[in-house]
């Protein structure tokens, strides 16, 4: 062997993650690994893990202190510069406050979550992946927090983010997604976070969102959303490889991966629901619609990937046909939701001008004008006449997902879907067939859902009646909720442009 | 359905020479200019080779330096020390 040839990147990375476990001998393993065989996967050889990303921890800490360097050196920049000027409109904030308020709390739990599977896995290069995305989640909101508190002192609705997080109605469904990956075990954990949401579904979140942050003038945010993006490729290939690795390792593999794989990305798509309207109705300017995305990222780029995964009796997620339909509704539906309830949501809401609605027209020629249009163009004239509609009764919730009963039967979009069950004497109702389904394989679980209205109505949330609610949230009410027009954050937007013109003039 | 391998990298002066290399050494490549970022798109395959590269930023390249410009990716990968390769084929 000569003594100066430099190891290729296969072999380094070999040596330093292979044979650095060993088997336990004072404690059996099954006891050092207690949660990995629980679930039914059966795994006949940990070695087979293949890590195609072979990343040393060494090349690990050198990227990532150079991602971190690059980007803190845009915050900086970006606060040196009063950015949050220079973003293309006042409502653009809102998108910040839904996604730190929502989203990166969630970074947090995968950061958790993927600590334990960094735990409870038995193979050591699976452990060492997961360890590597442990630390990658929590940079995340790290990332996060630091570039939105830059916004937090000038907008409202975003000081009191992980108070509401835990409380507030709409953030319930981002918390109990993760609560219930977390509550799996790590094997369900890695399909449902590394497979369905890294993999199926973060591109739709991070890359035309982030895409529009750049174009609405929104530097820092775009540098966190690809730096974060960066680490989501490897998130990705650990994603796909988790899948490959269980499907190739025993023939029981499949169904009970099949099942996560159907149950995950119909919960993903639900979620991300509230990703579709902040790309259709609240990013001012806008780079595709969620629509757009949801043929990119789901049907061209899924389709690609099930096609491959077809090899190992994988199909597409059941349900995909229905999600697919509903990207010609769901960003409408949910808008609809949050316009009518805007006096309890911490963000701001608008109905949209008659350029947005002909954009509207253009990117959902089969549905826009037919469904949301009128709704859109009654709501505004009421507004003008001093009638702006709020809906004052508090919505039913679906028992999986936990969004409000507002999303419309496939097929036909004037009809409320609803559907029920029966367990152990009680009825629970759900939005779809496929929320219905997730709550039927695993009734004990989502039977002890923690559903915001029904706690309010049990007096779990501070009190009887809105206002007690909306304090028990921490909610400024008058600055963080109702519509922008009128709120602080627009009455400052106004000013800082009413400025820029007079001293250009 | 043709099955796509994509590459989207963010859209700045360290990732130009990879995104021209890209668009050299992969015939038919369709490109997706987004604000701030670009997904470049192979039927089957898509490559970044070291060597090209390097030719273009006249230093040497770790093909794992990709992932300080990577903002996403479809197919699967395979990396080694002279090139960074998605596939769908086996």
């Amino acid at each position: 062997m000569s003594g100066t040839k430099k190891l290729g990147l296969r072999q380094r990375y070999e040596y330093l993650t292979r044979g650095l476990d060993w088997e336990t001998s004072y404690q059996p393993m099954d006891k050092v690994f207690p949660y990995d065989s629980f679930e039914g996967i059966k795994i006949k050889d940990w070695s087979a893990w293949e890590d195609p990303f072979r990343l040393t921890m060494d090349s690990y800490w050198k990227f990532q202190a150079e991602k971190e360097r690059k980007l803190y050196a845009v915050i900086d920049a970006f606060a040196q510069n009063n950015g949050q000027t220079g973003i293309s409109d006042g409502r653009y904030a809102n998108v910040l406050k839904l996604f730190l308020t929502g989203i990166s709390p969630e970074e947090y739990q995968a950061h958790r979550g993927f600590a334990f599977a960094g735990r409870h896995l038995r193979g050591a290069g699976t452990r060492v992946a997961a360890q590597m995305q442990s630390i990658d989640e929590l940079r995340h909101l790290q990332t996060q927090v630091h570039t939105i508190s830059h916004y937090n002192k000038y907008f409202d609705g975003i000081g009191e983010f992980p108070h509401m997080h835990d409380r507030v109605w709409y953030l319930s469904v981002p918390k109990s997604f993760f609560d219930d990956a977390r509550s799996a075990g790590p094997f369900e954990f890695m399909i449902a976070i590394g497979f369905a949401f890294e993999y199926l579904l973060t591109n739709l979140l991070f890359v035309p969102f982030m895409s529009g942050a750049a174009y609405n003038g929104d530097m820092s945010t775009v540098t966190f959303g690809f730096s974060a993006q960066s680490d989501e490729s490897r998130h990705m290939t650990l994603g796909i490889e988790v899948i490959k690795f269980l499907l190739e390792q025993h023939p029981d593999n499949l169904p009970i991966v099949q099942k996560w794989v159907d149950k995950w990305f119909w919960r993903g798509h639900r979620l991300l629901g509230l990703v579709a309207m902040m790309m259709d109705y609240m990013l001012p300017k806008k780079v595709m619609s969620w629509k757009e995305a949801w043929d990119i990222y789901f049907v061209e780029a899924g389709g690609a990937l099930f096609q491959d995964l077809g090899r190992y009796g994988l199909k597409m997620p059941k349900y995909a046909d229905i999600a697919t339909a509903e990207a010609e509704h769901i960003s409408h539906q949910n808008w609809a939701v949050f316009y009518q309830y805007t006096h309890a949501a911490a963000f701001h809401t608008w109905m949209p001008d008659a350029e947005h609605l002909d954009w509207l027209s253009e990117k959902y020629p089969n549905t826009f004008d037919k469904y949301y249009r009128p709704r859109w163009e009654m709501w505004a004239k009421m507004e003008k006449e001093g009638k702006r509609f709020y809906n004052n009764a508090l919505p039913q919730l679906c028992q999986t997902c936990q969004i409000p009963m507002a999303y419309t039967e496939p097929g036909n979009p004037t009809e409320i879907c609803f559907r029920s069950t029966q367990y152990k004497g009680e009825t629970y109702h759900f939005c779809s067939d496929g929320c219905k389904d997730i709550f039927c394989d695993e009734p004990e679980k989502f039977s002890q859902a923690w559903l915001p209205v029904h706690q309010i109505f049990q007096g779990n949330c501070g009190g009887a009646t809105v206002p007690d609610v909306l304090r028990w949230y921490n909610m400024n009410v008058g600055a963080d909720n109702m519509d922008y027009v009128g709120s602080p954050d627009e009455k400052l937007w106004n000013e800082w442009h009413a400025e820029k013109l007079r001293q250009a003039s | 359905m043709a099955q796509i391998a994509s590459i989207t990298l963010v859209h700045t002066d360290e990732a130009r020479p990879i995104i021209e290399a890209i668009m050299a050494d992969n015939p038919g490549v369709r490109v997706l200019n987004m604000p701030g970022a670009v997904k470049l798109d192979c039927d089957g395959t898509i490559t970044v080779k070291r060597a090209s590269v390097e030719e273009r930023i006249g230093r040497s390249w770790d093909p794992q330096e990709i992932q300080l410009v990577l903002v996403s990716m479809a197919g699967n990968l395979d990396e080694d020390d002279d090139h960074f390769t998605l596939s769908w084929r086996h």
